[in-house]
C-alpha cells in the first residue's frame, strides 16, 4: 500500500529494542492503516467497507462509514488532516479525519475499477491516485479538482511517491515497470526496472507481482520498490518477499534487499526510517514480519516475527513507532526504541 | 446385418460405428448402436443438428467473483453485483458483457458436489459420475459424439482446445472406446501430424496408401476383426481430416471477429469453438486457465475474468445471431466453486459445498435462476443439485434420454447415473 513521506529530523530508532505498545481489535479483517499528522490516532480499514478510528491514548474506537467497497488505501494531509481514501470501486473518498463522526466531504470518481493507491505530495497541494485502469490522476487535494491525468502504464498501476524534495511523481505497475514524472507539466521523464517484482507463471497463466509497497529514502536518493519475487507457484503465492531499490539519479538498481531465510511472502509495507535503514512489513505462508535492511546488505539485519499477517505499514511522525493492519483484525503498535 | 468378422461375433458392430445417429427418436432404455438407429447419412449440418459447447473454468471459478455474488457480506469481497439484462438477476461486476446476454442464460446456484480435489471434481463434472475404482465414464463430449453426430460427419465429434502446446486425444470416452476421446487442439492449432511431411511427395504418398489398402483389402478377407477395422477406420478419419484442415483454422474467420472476441489467446479460443461448431462438430470444450486462486483472488479473478468476460458474451451473442442457440447446449463449469470465507492471502479455497453453474441454449429456459445459497453463501439454501443432477439435465436438453444405456462388452451402463435426475424447471 502508501507508506508516508519519512521525517527526516526524527530521531534514530533502535530496531532490535522494538516492542509493541498497543494492539487494537476489531471484527473484521483489516486492510490499509495510517497514523493522523499529528499522530494522535491510527486509522485502518476493514474488509466490512469501514474505516476505524483509534485514539492512541484511549484507545477510543470511531467508525468511519461511507465506502460501498474495501478501502485499499489512505493518505492524509499534512497540515489539515484531511483524509483521502480509495477503494475497489474506483471511488476516492475525503474526510475531516478530526470529527467527532466523520462523514464523506466530497467523492471522487477516480478511476475505473480498484483504486491501489493515493498519496498527497509533501507541500499538501497535489492528491496522486492511481488504479486498475493503468492511469495516474492528479488531483487538487482542497476541492477535489482534476488537474490531470498521466498514461503510459500498460498494466494496473500499484503504486506512487512523491519525491521528498523534487517536483516528480514515480509510479510502479504490475509488471514492475516504475516510470517518472514531470509535476508541472505531467511529461514521463524516465522508466525505472523493477522487474523482478513480476512474473508471468506459465502454468497458472496469469501474471503475480507488481509494486506492492514503495518509499524514498528522506533524501530522496533512493527509491525503494517493494513486492515477492522468485515465484514458484502462483496459485499459492509462494514466492519470496524483496525490495528494490533504485538509485534515483542514476536511475539503476543498486541494491536488492532479500530476506535471510528466505521467507515466504510479499513486502507488503515500506519505508525509510531517518537513519537510512528501512523498515518492510511482510506477509505470506511463514506469517507476518517486520523486517529492517541497510543499504550496504542484501538481507535484514533485524527480523521481528508477529503474532498475524500484515496487510499494510505505516510510520508515525515520530520515526519511532509503526503501525501495521492485521488479517485477524488487529492494529498493532511497535515502540523502536527501549522499553521504558 | 450380416456379421463377417473372423470372430464370428455380432457384438463388434456397435464398436465399429463411428459416428452413430442422435437418440431422439429412441425408444428409452434401449441398448444404443442397434442397426436400426443408425441415421442416413448427413451431407451437411442439419438445423435440427444438437452441439453441446463447455467452457470449462480450470481451477475452480469463484462463485462469489461470477454468477452468485454476496456483495457487503463478510465473505462477499470487495466487488459489488451489477443487474443484468434479467430484471432482478445480478451477477458479480467482473462480468459486465456477460451481465448484457443473461437474458439467454440460466444459472444454478445450488450445486453441492462435496468434492473439493480437483482430479475429483472434474471427473464428477465432466461424466456426471463419482470416480470409482472400478469403473470409468465417458466424458460428456464422449457422450455427444456418441450420440449426436451424423453418421458421415467427417470431423472428430469431439474437440478440447486449450492452451499448451500439445495435442493429440486423450483417454476421456472410457468404455465408449478411443474414437469418442477428445481430440486437443493445444494452443488453439489443428491437430497434430495433419499435413503431409515435406519429405513425403504426393505421388509417393499415393504409391504408399494405395498399397495399404492393398494389404488391408487381403487380410480383411480372412482375418477382419474390430481392431483391424478400427485401423482402417482411423487411417479414413485422418484423410478427411487432412482434407479438412482449414475448419481447424481460426485464422480463416473475419479480423474483425478476432477483435470482437478480444486479442488474447481465450478470445481466438471461444472464435475456434464458433467455427467447429458451426462445421458441426458434436462437442467442444474450451478451456481457460487459471482460477485456482489461494493466493490474491480478487487480483487473478480481475485477470482471468478480464479475458472471459468479452470472448464469451461476444460467443453467447454469435451463436443466438447465428440461429445456433436453440441448438447448441452451453455449460460454464469448474470442478467446484471457492470457500466464501476469504484465507489471510486474499484468496479463496476450494469448495464443493455451494456454487454455480452456467448453462444455455438448447433445451434451458433462458433467464432463469435455480436455487440460491444462504446470505453469506456458506451452503445451499433451496433446491440442492450435484453434478449427476446436471449431467441428466445436460442431456435432456439435447434430447438424449439419460436412461437409455450404453453396452460396455455386453453390459448395458445407463448413460447417466440412475440416482440422478433432472432438473425439469431448468428445461425449456
Amino acid at each position: 500500500m502508501n507508506p508516508t513521506t519519512t521525517n527526516p529530523t526524527a530521531p534514530n530508532a533502535d530496531p532490535p529494542q522494538t516492542h509493541q505498545v498497543h494492539e487494537f481489535k476489531y471484527a473484521s479483517p483489516l486492510l490499509a492503516c495510517r497514523f493522523d499528522p499529528k499522530g494522535e490516532n491510527v486509522f485502518a480499514s476493514a474488509q466490512d467497507f469501514s474505516i476505524q478510528r483509534w485514539n492512541l491514548a484511549s484507545g477510543k474506537v470511531t467508525p468511519l462509514v461511507g465506502h460501498e467497497s474495501w478501502v485499499w488505501t489512505l493518505a492524509f494531509h499534512p497540515t489539515t488532516g484531511t483524509l483521502y481514501s480509495g477503494s475497489y470501486d474506483g471511488r476516492v473518498l475525503f474526510w475531516d479525519s478530526a470529527a467527532e463522526a466523520p462523514t464523506p466531504m466530497r467523492t471522487l470518481e477516480a478511476h475505473q475499477g480498484w483504486v491501489r493507491t493515493v498519496k498527497v505530495s509533501p507541500d499538501g497541494n497535489l492528491l496522486a491516485t492511481c488504479g486498475n485502469d493503468n492511469l495516474v490522476r492528479l488531483w487538487n487535494t482542497a476541492d477535489g479538482t482534476h488537474l490531470n491525468t498521466l498514461t503510459g502504464h500498460a498494466n494496473h498501476v500499484y503504486n506512487l511517491a512523491f519525491h521528498p524534495t523534487l517536483a516528480r511523481l514515480v509510479s510502479g505497475d504490475l509488471k514492475g515497470v516504475v516510470r517518472e514524472w514531470d509535476l508541472a507539466t505531467g511529461e514521463e521523464l524516465r522508466q525505472f526496472d523493477a522487474s523482478p517484482l513480476w512474473k508471468y507463471d506459465a502454468g497458472f497463466q496469469a501474471d503475480i507481482g507488481g509494486v506492492r509497497s514503495m518509499a524514498f529514502s528522506a533524501d530522496g536518493k533512493h527509491l525503494a520498490c517493494g513486492g515477492i519475487t522468485e515465484v514458484s507457484n502462483a496459485f499459492a503465492g509462494i514466492g519470496t518477499p524483496t525490495v528494490v531499490v533504485i538509485d534515483y539519479e542514476k536511475g539503476e538498481k543498486v541494491q536488492q534487499w532479500l530476506t535471510e531465510k528466505k521467507f515466504r511472502g510479499t513486502a507488503t509495507g515500506l519505508f525509510f526510517l531517518a537513519s537510512g535503514a528501512a523498515i518492510g512489513s511482510t506477509s505470506g505462508h511463514d506469517g507476518g514480519h517486520l523486517l529492517f535492511w541497510k543499504l550496504d546488505a542484501p538481507n535484514e539485519f533485524f527480523d521481528l516475527k508477529t503474532p498475524e499477517f500484515l496487510r499494510d505499514l505505516d510510520l508515525h511522525r515520530d520515526g519511532l513507532r509503526v503501525a501495521a493492519s492485521g488479517h485477524g483484525g488487529a492494529l498493532r503498535v511497535w515502540q523502536m526504541t527501549a522499553k521504558a | 446385418m450380416k456379421c463377417d468378422y473372423a470372430c464370428g461375433s455380432g457384438e463388434h458392430t456397435l464398436e465399429r460405428r463411428r459416428f452413430l445417429g442422435t437418440l431422439a427418436g429412441a425408444a428409452g432404455g434401449a441398448v444404443l448402436g442397434l442397426p436400426h438407429m443408425v441415421r442416413a447419412a448427413m451431407p451437411e449440418l442439419a438445423a435440427d443438428q444438437k452441439r453441446i459447447l463447455v467452457v470449462y473454468l480450470s481451477g475452480g471459478l469463484s462463485q462469489l467473483e461470477s454468477w452468485d455474488p454476496k456483495p457487503k457480506t463478510d465473505t462477499g469481497g470487495p466487488f459489488r453485483a451489477i443487474p443484468t439484462s434479467v430484471p432482478g438477476t445480478h451477477i458479480c461486476e467482473l462480468l459486465p458483457y456477460t451481465a448484457k446476454q443473461m437474458h439467454h442464460l440460466s444459472i444454478v446456484r445450488s450445486v453441492n458436489t462435496k468434492e473439493d480435489d480437483h482430479g475429483k471434481g472434474h471427473y464428477c463434472m465432466t461424466t456426471g459420475r463419482r470416480k470409482e475404482p472400478a469403473a470409468d465414464y465417458p466424458h460428456l463430449g464422449a457422450v455427444a459424439a456418441k450420440l449426436l453426430a451424423p453418421a458421415d460427419l467427417p470431423l472428430p465429434g469431439h474437440v478440447h482446445i486449450a492452451s499448451g502446446g500439445g495435442g493429440g486425444s486423450s483417454s476421456n470416452a472410457a468404455f465408449l472406446g478411443p474414437k469418442f476421446a477428445s481430440i486437443m487442439l493445444g494452443n488453439g492449432n489443428p491437430p497434430q501430424n495433419t499435413t503431409r511431411p515435406d519429405g513425403l511427395s504426393e505421388a509417393a504418398d499415393t504409391q504408399r496408401n494405395a498399397f495399404r489398402l492393398a494389404a488391408n483389402e487381403h487380410f480383411a478377407k480372412r482375418r477382419r476383426t474390430a481392431d483391424s477395422d478400427a485401423f482402417v477406420s482411423s487411417f479414413d478419419q485422418a484423410k478427411q481430416l487432412m482434407e479438412r484442415r482449414e475448419v481447424f483454422d481460426v485464422t480463416k474467420e473475419p479480423a474483425a471477429d478476432l477483435d470482437r472476441y478480444g486479442k488474447h489467446e481465450f478470445g481466438r479460443h471461444c472464435l475456434l469453438a464458433r467455427r467447429l461448431l458451426e462445421s458441426g462438430v458434436s462437442c467442444v470444450q474450451v478451456n481457460h486457465s487459471n482460477y485456482d486462486t489461494h493466493y490474491e483472488n480478487f487480483d487473478f479473478h480481475i485477470e482471468q475474468l478480464g479475458e472471459f468476460d468479452q470472448a464469451f458474451a461476444t460467443l453467447v451473442a454469435d451463436l443466438v445471431d447465428r440461429g445456433m442457440w436453440q441448438s447448441t447446449l452451453l455449460v460454464v463449469m469448474s470442478e467446484f466453486g471457492r470457500t466464501p470465507r476469504i484465507n489471510p492471502y486474499f484468496g479463496r479455497d476450494h469448495w464443493g459445498k455451494a456454487w454455480s453453474v452456467l448453462l444455455g441454449g438448447c433445451g434451458i429456459q433462458p433467464g432463469a435462476v435455480i436455487g440460491k445459497t444462504n446470505d453469506n453463501g456458506t451452503e445451499v439454501a433451496d433446491r440442492e443439485v450435484d453434478h449427476g443432477h446436471l449431467f441428466h439435465t445436460y442431456l435432456k436438453a439435447v434430447g438424449v434420454d439419460p436412461a437409455q444405456k450404453f453396452d460396455a462388452g455386453g453390459r448395458p451402463i445407463p448413460v447417466a447415473d440412475p440416482a440422478a435426475e433432472a432438473i425439469t424447471e431448468l428445461l425449456a
